[in-house]
This record gives structure tokens, sequence and C-alpha cells, in this order.
């Protein structure tokens, strides 16, 4: 991945439980790793648990500032994105990755930024798909998933991104047997398939077979 | 290819249910269990006969819920600890009515509003029935995503058996953690006939009624014998529960849904110090694994409960035991998850003062 060819916003939103939040925190990182500054957006007012903010002391390490609501992992269900989360769409120094909540509940909270990132038009915005996922098995309800979050964000997607699995029990047939299926909702919504995304521990095996396969590591979990 | 599905406890339940032949769904949303509700809305609608609904309130969707089962079909409504306080009028008109149901529990932390982080605090109230009146509920613990599956198909047969309702004690982990499912393997659901049920007459039977008052206390006192001899038969045939590393052990820990994933961790690592250590995991915890503990206090010389409250279960432990032997309590409360480290500290601290009775 060259990051010097990168535009600078990529928004991650999908189905929820498709993978966004660890994609969007591995995708940052390396950004980070290429050299580049990388801020990372939460704006998940959807889901309470397994969020962006759980991974905050790794990104803090890293030296990637996360932005999330000051209400996150905090016990209050408050729905309310904090007045800095605008400084990744003003702020056109640095990259910025959003992390967008599930469906289209979830994309809601994109709107209000979208007329700044349609002005800037510097963006990527990548949905995440799983086909592994009930309510997105079939191409064709994946498209009815997409467009119900476009229609509540009012942007478009420019790509997709594969991130079929079964958690830890995902083999690398799983991997291969999903990938006519991203290809069929990237050529039904009319936008490329920009990469798919395994484990770590896959990736060796896979990235021979898998055009431009991107390694993911967990850091968003339960741990028992 | 994998016939496996990623899915979120939430989901998983709702997808079950609908598999055991609920098409009736009623709910209003509440963190950690909206994506029941959620996914319901999706599903039912495309389904021949499918009924979602959001109510106005908890109130009005348990109230939905005893007019379905009225009917004799297979409804279900959930929600989380403020919320089935909200419902639990409606549960004891649900037992007062000899109706089956399926109500969803996935507890956050309390009293009040409390929180929306996991919990277990709801114990008293779903064992000790769940509203007014004498009766009790069939209360399901389950620890994974799969058996959430299970025990949702399992949940609906029982119900329809006894005629009582079914809670599924699930917690805010349980309903937002992702495993794989197969639902390849789930039991099949068993129909039961129902001559009782609000079917219309067609003119030719009696008309059925539905009520749970009785203003004669010889009737409602005879109403209320009968319905405790159907819990008797429950308490008999029903109950179920897990034996972890057992077969030699010299403490007990006694723990359900999300604490036994974490107690698993703790006696694996206390094995490997070398404390035979053990778990007897309650999956009904109501009808409560009494026999089984009360077996195992011959054999073990402590017992550790382990629970995401202050120490509910707790006390049925020492009840079916019958106070044999020492009972520790190790909790974390107000939406905090009991690490492995801080149960296995506990493992520790009772075995090394253990056999001291």
């Amino acid at each position: 991945m060259d990051c010097k060819d990168l535009k600078r916003v990529t928004i991650f939103a999908g189905h929820y439980g498709s993978g966004k939040t660890n994609i969007a925190i591995n995708y940052a990182l390396k950004i980070k790793d290429s050299g580049e500054e990388v801020d990372i957006a939460d704006l998940d007012i959807v889901n309470p648990y397994f969020r962006t903010k759980d991974a905050e002391t790794l990104l803090a390490e890293k030296g990637i500032r996360l932005v999330s609501s000051v209400m996150a992992n905090t016990n209050v269900d408050t729905p309310a994105l904090p007045a800095e989360a605008y400084s990744v769409v003003h702020d056109k120094s640095k990259h910025a990755v959003i992390d967008v909540g599930g469906d289209d509940r979830g994309a809601l909270a994109l709107g209000r930024y979208v007329p700044y990132l349609a002005e800037e038009d510097n963006y990527e915005m990548l949905f995440v798909i799983n086909k592994y996922r009930f309510l997105t098995g079939s191409p064709e309800e994946t498209i009815e998933v997409m467009r119900e979050i476009e229609f509540a964000a009012g942007v478009r997607f420019t790509g997709v991104v594969n991130n079929s699995n079964v958690g830890d029990d995902t083999s690398e047939e799983d991997v291969l047997d999903s990938l006519d299926y991203a290809e069929s909702v990237a050529s039904l919504a009319g936008i490329p398939l920009r990469f798919t995304t395994v484990r770590e521990n896959l990736y060796e095996n896979l990235k021979t077979k898998i055009n431009g396969l991107m390694p993911i590591k967990i850091c968003v979990r339960q741990s028992f | 290819m994998s016939d496996k599905k990623l899915m979120k406890g939430n989901e998983a339940m709702a997808e079950a249910a609908i598999m055991a032949g609920c098409r009736h769904y009623f709910g209003y949303p509440i963190t950690p269990q909206t994506e029941v509700a959620a996914y319901m809305s999706k599903r039912l609608p495309k389904i021949d006969g499918g009924v979602f609904l959001q109510a106005e309130s908890e109130v009005a969707a348990i109230n939905m819920v005893i007019g379905v089962a009225s009917t004799g079909k297979r409804v279900m409504t959930s929600s989380s600890s403020p919320g089935i306080s909200l419902k639990s009028e409606g549960i004891s008109y649900l037992a007062g009515c000899d109706l089956p149901a399926l109500v969803v529990n996935v507890q956050r932390g309390g009293p009040g509003l409390g929180g929306i982080q996991p919990s277990q605090s709801d114990y008293f109230q779903a064992t000790r029935g769940g509203g007014h009146g004498d009766f009790h509920m069939i209360v399901l613990a389950p620890n994974s995503v799969n058996e959430m599956v299970n025990l949702t198909v399992k949940g609906f047969d029982l119900a329809d058996k006894y005629r009582m309702t079914t809670m599924i004690l699930a917690d805010g982990t349980l309903g937002q953690m992702m495993e794989p499912v197969s639902f390849d393997s789930i039991p099949k659901s068993e129909t039961v006939e129902k001559p009782w049920a609000l079917t219309g007459t067609k003119e030719e039977r009696k008309p059925n009624i539905v009520n749970s008052l009785a203003l004669n206390p010889e009737h409602l006192e005879n109403w209320n014998l009968e319905r405790y001899e159907r819990y008797a038969k429950v308490e008999e045939n029903e109950v179920m529960y897990e034996s972890y590393r057992m077969e030699d052990a010299e403490y007990c820990i006694v723990a359900f849904g999300v604490a036994s994933r974490v107690s698993q961790n703790a006696i694996d690592a206390a094995r490997e110090k070398g404390i035979k250590v053990g778990m007897i995991r309650p999956i009904t915890v109501w009808p409560f694994p009494k026999k089984v503990l009360f077996e195992a206090a011959d054999t073990v010389k402590e017992f550790i409960c382990v629970e995401l409250n202050m120490g509910q279960m707790i006390e049925d432990v020492e009840l079916a035991i019958k106070c044999k032997k020492p009972v520790h309590s190790c909790t974390r409360t107000g939406g905090m998850i009991p690490s492995p480290e801080f149960i296995l500290d506990k493992i520790c601290e009772v075995a090394k003062n253990g056999g001291s009775n």
C-alpha cells in the first residue's frame, strides 16, 4: 500500500459487526507506519461495546490521535459526538480515518461532516462487507444495506473492502470462497473492490492468491 | 465452504426464535439488547405471517405478548434490566394466565437506570418469579452465542410444554459479542397441542377463557397448587448444568453465563499451579441444579461462587448444599467483568486456607 496515493480521508462504513473498527485501526496504523501523520475518528453512536476506544493505548503509543465521544465506554449511552470530531475534516495537513457506526442508523452521524468532505473532495468511502454475516449473505442483500447507509449518510461509497470471516474459525477456504461474492457486490454497486482483509495468521498462505490482501491485527475484542 | 455465520448473541437469539417458529415480536429499544429488536425488524416483515412491532413502551410490549400468547402462537419480547422491571407486571399476568412466552433479558448494571455494561444482578428478580404473586419462570443462562441459539429453541419448547414463561437470562457481553454459529445442528423444535388457546370456537366447542382473575380464594389456592405441581415436574425433569474438570476437584466454582467463561480460564490457570479446582455451571438457574451441588459437597472442600453482582446465586448454592461446606463469594458489579487473574487470586486464597474444615 503506497500511502502517497491515498485520499486524505478514508471512511469505513458497513453492516454492523462487519469488522469496520478493527480495519479502521489497522488502516490508520499502516498510514502511520508509512511516515504520514494520521488521526482516527470513532463516529460510532450505535454500538456500546467493542469500540475504537478499546485500542486507545495502542493508538496513543503509535502517536495516532483518537477522536471519540467523551461518553464512549463510560456507561453513558448518550449518542453525542464531540466538537473535536470536526478537526479531522478541517485539518487538511493530516490524513484521517473515520470509523462509522453500523448500518443506516450508525451512518446518520456521518451526515453532518459530508458537506466539508464533499467540498474538499479528497476522500474515499469504503463499504466493509462480510459474506458470513446474516443479512449480508448474498450480494443483493448486501447492496440493500449499502443503499440504506448511503441514504442515511448522504454520500456514496467509492469502494468495497472484503472482510469475509467467521471469527476465530476462519479458514483459507472461507476467504477464497468469499471472493466471487465480493466481486459481485462491487460489480452490482458499480465501484471497485479495493482490497480483501484477513487475520495475520492466514496472510502468508493467501497473499499470493489474492490481489491487494491486507493483514489485520485484532485490536478490539473480548478476552475470554 | 463454511456453513457457519458470524453473529452477535442478540442477533443469534432473534434468528433462533424465527427458526423455532416465532412469528411475533414486540419490543422497545434499550442498550445492550437493541440488536434483537433491530434484527427482528428486518427479518420478520419478510417472512410469511411475521409481525414486528416496536411498542410505545415496555409495558405495552409485554401486554401485546400476552395477547398473542393467548392465541397459542409462539411470541417473544426482549429487553435489558430496567425494561424487564417495567415488563414484570405483564410477566406475572402471563404466569397467572398460564401462558407460554419467551422473554429475553440482556442484563446491564443496576439498580435504577444503572449503566450499559454487562451484569448478572437480575438473578434474584429472574429466579424468584420476576413479578408479584406465587410463580416461577423457567430461566435459562447461556454462556456462548451457540448456546443462546440452542436455548432459545429449547426455551420455546419448555414454555409450551409447561405453559410457562421462559426467560433467557443473558448479559451485555453475550448479547454484543460475535462468535461463529451453526444453525445446522440446532435441535428440531417440538410442537405441542394447545386446546386452551383462543382460536375461535367455530361453534364447535365451548369458548376458552384466558384470565388471571380469581376472586374466590379457594379457587385461587387450588389454581396455585396446580401450578406448583407443574413447577415440581419442571424441577424434576428439566435441570441442566455442565461440569468442568470436576472429576478430582477439591474446590468447586459455581458460575453461570459470562462469569463461567472467565472462570474456565481461571480454572485452567489454577490447575497449572496444581490446585484441583473445577466448575459446576448451572444452565438452568431456575430450576436450580440442587442435586448435583448437594452431591458435590461430599467430595469438594469448599465452593466459590463467581458472579457479576453483589452475591445473589450464592444463596441458592448455600441452600442447595445445605451449608455442608463453606461457600465463598467472588464478584464484580456495576458493569465490571472479573478478569481471569481476579478469580485465580480468589482460588489461590481459598486453596491456601483450604482443608481447614
